[in-house]
């Protein structure tokens, strides 16, 4: 069951993923990319970290699809497609990814991923919450307070770049 | 039957081709919010691997999925970010196609 | 009262008054530095004169034999268990006498150049390197160490540069100060390739330790170095001359005086101090501090410094006969005295009588600092109100600079060797001391003797009398600080000479009494004063007679005039032969070779690149993503391929 599960979203992924990419409307677009983002978290639920597909669908998909979407609106006239992609550029674009991605294959197909110990279990908020803020045992302290610091700039950031300057300033 | 389940490199494979189509799609697109979009793709194929591996390699920890989450994060950030200015060239040039903002040039 | 404590000071006065003065130079008035500088030179003077009072007659002798003291020692260096650079104070009868020179001259000179340098750019910085030189000058006498006392002598040698350079927008004194840095630079090798010898040899670096090793004739070290032979000469014979070379440099001993004359371009009262009284008898300074060495195991060596010294001296003052630039001949002079000095040295021995050389040396260099001060002091004076370093622009001074006229007499009759001036009972004491070791030195420093005399009153007359010249009727000695030192410099030129020298300052430390041999007094006085007197006739008045027999002896006068022409054969050895011959193809090579194809080659190809892929970077975002992940996958391959694990 969950096998088969897992193959249907894969596929669901790798489509919305190409169209996602390939489609000349963005609106259209955007909501492919919406499919792809809820469909990941879909594979996180089906693997059991719960948490984390939460956080997914909830940044993700609620958060910036959401803001993508906006910025399409503010962007764009309604219908309007994008300009077609130069062969050119596609033919040697997918050369390079196609390069890349054989040579990703051929790494992972090739070496065996030896299983790790131990039994899998679902983890709870709890143990979540207290390796993230643990200083010791490998706590995620640090790199969450960096974070933090990181998601204070980025909004002093923006609300920069959307202030409205007055002719003089610039 | 019952006992089939996918292997690890079925988990990796599809999220290296996620990443691979994002990158396709960040290397031929020209707007900028498509760009975005790709970039979003490309970010949730590593999000997919670095969670397989954390199930199937270590199977007690939870760096993996650590990783995975302020991966998702800094993509919040980011977006934001990166709209921000989006919103502002759209402002200055009134395209948001990435040849346009040629005063990029030495 | 055994505590020596206090000594310490006498170098660090100078040394914080360098620092202070150095730092906040631009904003020091005039009178805060020069009364800084003269304070603490003044402390430091008194802290010295305690100092000799305490070891002369308070505490230095134990037995009727001065010891050497350390009142100071540290070790900064451990090389290696046995090996150590030891930094310290070490008081013995030389370094002591050494200190009271330095300090009364660096006091008067000090005192004097408040008035001197009086409104000159730079007055700050002129006593912050004064101070400077000052510091490094005790230091170096003080010296335990001979890495310390190299240290200190190469010190020595800024402070010299950086005060003839003093006026920096005058070529002239920029190319004095260079040839003075790189002469004694060049001899300065020699010294430390010598006490690299010396201190490999006798495994040491303190100067005490390497005395006792290698006067020895039973330690191991003297063995080993008595035993090794360098092109025919014993290894200690090569390094003691290269040691003595580098006080020659120093010293501006013949063929390396060169710098001296010319370093009469810095500030007057700086010839006085560093290039008349003490930097110029470090030489001497050495030669004496190592002098066991030299009179035990490698009496040859001092053979060859005494007939150096004997030639040098005989031919600065030949050149000093002819020279017109009045601080030029005191410069000659100066040679020429030192030359005396070294050549006391050299006649020396030890043990006995011999030592007799060594305490007139140090009895010269005591007495000649004082009176060659004095008397560049009083041409500082002149020249502060003629405006002119040339005898042409003088003559008949004396009515208009009465006290500069009696100073620079007093001067002159000390140098010239009159009773009872200071120079009469030195000089006696060289000549004796030549006299008993050997005849033809003696005849050499005799004719010196009385040259001395000739060219001292030829100077005297022709800026004090010979008749009178009209260009300057405004001169005038005014009343100024600058007076002071003179007085107290004259009086000290008068007084010194009946210090008895052969009490306290001796090689072994064990005074001895000397009396004066009648006949010999008789022949210098005689021969001094027929030079005065040859002097008086000729310059006294106007007289066409110098002109004359300037005219008759026409060749021989002109290669005087032009110094023998030793300037010229430098100039021809390093531009025609070192210049050609070496630097131009090191030049050519590394004009053409090392700039011209690693250097201005890397930079070029760099650039031709650069111009190329210019284009790369087309401020299309795309491109440059394309190239990214291009550049990404293709690491990627490689790190996959090449790089296994």
């Amino acid at each position: 069951m969950k096998a088969i599960l897992f193959y249907i979203f894969s596929v669901l992924i790798l489509a919305c993923g190409i169209f996602t990419v390939t489609s000349r409307k963005i609106y259209r677009a955007a909501i492919f990319l919406l499919l792809t983002v809820v469909s990941v978290a879909a594979l996180y639920f089906l693997m059991e970290y719960t948490f984390l597909g939460v956080v997914q669908l909830v940044i993700y998909a609620g958060g910036i699809v959401v803001l993508i979407l906006f910025a399409v609106l503010l962007t764009h006239d309604s219908g309007s497609l994008l300009p077609p992609l130069g062969v050119k550029r596609t033919v040697a674009t997918f050369a390079l990814t196609g390069t890349g991605l054989t040579v990703f294959l051929y790494t992972i197909l090739g070496r065996k991923v030896e299983p790790g110990s131990g039994e899998f279990n679902e983890p709870s908020v709890k143990m979540i919450g207290g390796q993230l803020l643990d200083l010791y045992n490998f706590g995620f302290v640090l790199p969450f307070e960096a974070i933090s610091i990181l998601l204070l700039a980025a909004m002093v950031g923006c609300i920069v770049l959307a202030m409205k300057f007055s002719k003089t300033m610039n | 039957m019952e006992t089939y389940s996918p292997t690890v490199e079925h988990y990796l494979v599809l999220g290296t081709a996620l990443f691979f189509i994002g990158m396709f799609g960040f290397l031929t697109r020209k707007n900028m919010i498509a760009m975005l979009m790709s970039l979003e793709l490309m970010l949730n194929g590593v999000n997919i691997i670095f969670v397989t591996f954390n199930k199937f390699k270590h199977p007690v920890a939870l760096d993996g999925m650590f990783f995975a989450i302020f991966i998702i994060t800094i993509a919040a950030a980011e977006a934001a970010l990166a709209i921000a200015i989006i919103i502002s060239i759209y402002k200055n040039f009134k395209s948001i196609e990435s040849d346009e903002p040629h005063t990029l040039k030495f | 009262m055994d505590s020596w404590s206090y000594i310490i000071w006498i170098p660090l006065l100078p040394l914080i008054t360098f620092v202070a003065i150095g730092l906040f130079e631009s904003r020091l008035t005039e009178k805060i530095s020069g009364l800084a500088g003269c304070v603490s030179m003044g402390i430091s003077t008194f802290l010295s004169y305690c100092a000799a009072w305490q070891y002369f007659f308070i505490s230095g002798k134990s037995e009727e034999v001065y010891r050497k003291i350390i009142t100071l020692d540290f070790t900064w260096l451990k090389l290696s268990p046995s090996l150590s650079v030891e930094w310290g104070i070490l008081l013995d009868p030389v370094s002591v006498m050494m200190l009271v020179v330095i300090t009364t001259v660096s006091l008067m000179v000090f005192i004097y150049s408040t008035g001197y340098m009086h409104g000159e750019r730079g007055f700050a910085r002129y006593f912050s390197f004064l101070s400077l030189f000052s510091f490094s000058m005790i230091s170096l006498v003080l010296a335990t160490g001979i890495v310390q006392m190299y240290i200190f002598w190469e010190l020595v040698g800024v402070s010299s540069f950086l005060l003839i350079g003093y006026y920096y927008d005058k070529p002239s004194a920029v190319s004095a100060c260079k040839k003075a840095f790189i002469v004694t630079r060049f001899a300065d090798l020699f010294f430390l390739i010598g006490i690299l010898i010396i201190s490999w040899y006798g495994s040491s670096l303190d100067i005490q330790t390497l005395i006792a090793r290698l006067t020895d004739a039973g330690s191991p070290e003297f063995q080993a170095i008595k035993n090794e032979t360098f092109l025919g000469f014993s290894v200690l014979s090569v390094a003691l001359l290269m040691v003595f070379i580098g006080g020659a440099g120093k010293s501006a001993m013949f063929p390396l005086h060169i710098w001296l004359p010319d370093a009469m371009e810095g500030p007057t009262p700086v010839s006085a101090l560093i290039h008349a009284a003490t930097m110029v008898v470090a030489g001497v300074y050495l030669v004496a501090r190592l002098f066991p060495v030299y009179a035990i195991s490698a009496p040859d060596v001092l053979t060859v410094i005494a007939y150096i010294a004997a030639l040098t001296s005989l031919f600065a003052a030949v050149i000093a006969c002819t020279q017109f630039d009045i601080k030029r001949v005191l410069a000659y002079s100066t040679i020429s005295q030192i030359g005396y000095m070294l050549m006391s040295l050299g006649v020396a021995g030890w043990g006995g009588d011999r030592e007799f050389g060594f305490m007139a040396s140090q009895f010269h260099l005591f007495t000649h600092a004082m009176f060659k001060a004095l008397l560049f002091l009083c041409a500082g004076v002149v020249i502060h109100t003629i405006h002119s370093n040339y005898m042409q622009d003088m003559g008949g001074l004396w009515k208009k600079m009465p006290i500069t006229n009696i100073a620079f007499l007093t001067g002159c009759l000390a140098i010239a060797g009159i009773p009872p001036f200071a120079g009469f009972f030195s000089k006696e004491d060289v000549l004796t001391a030549a006299f008993e070791h050997d005849k033809f030195i003696y005849t050499m420093a005799l004719i010196t003797a009385g040259l001395t005399a000739f060219y001292m009153f030829r100077l005297y007359f022709r800026i004090f009398h010979y008749g009178t010249t009209a260009h300057h009727h405004d001169a005038k000695e005014h009343f100024s600080i600058m007076l002071i030192p003179l007085g107290i410099l004259s009086v000290l030129s008068l007084v010194t000479g009946f210090i008895p020298f052969s009490e306290f300052v001796t090689p072994s430390g064990k005074p001895f009494y000397y009396h004066m041999h009648f006949n010999l007094v008789a022949y210098a006085v005689i021969v001094s004063v027929a030079g005065i007197v040859i002097a008086t006739l000729f310059f006294y008045r106007r007289s066409a007679l110098p002109v004359a027999l300037a005219g008759k002896m026409r060749v021989i006068y002109l290669a005087v005039y032009n110094k023998f022409y030793i300037d010229e054969i430098y100039l021809f050895v390093t531009k025609k032969i070192i210049f050609n011959c070496i630097s131009r193809p090191a030049g050519w090579f590394d004009r053409h070779i090392i700039d011209g194809i690693f250097v201005n080659g890397t930079a070029n190809a760099t650039g031709r690149v650069s111009e190329e892929i210019k284009g790369l970077q087309s401020g299309n975002i795309r491109h440059y993503l394309w190239f990214f992940a291009a550049s990404s996958v293709i690491i990627i391959l490689l790190f996959l391929f090449i790089y296994q694990p």
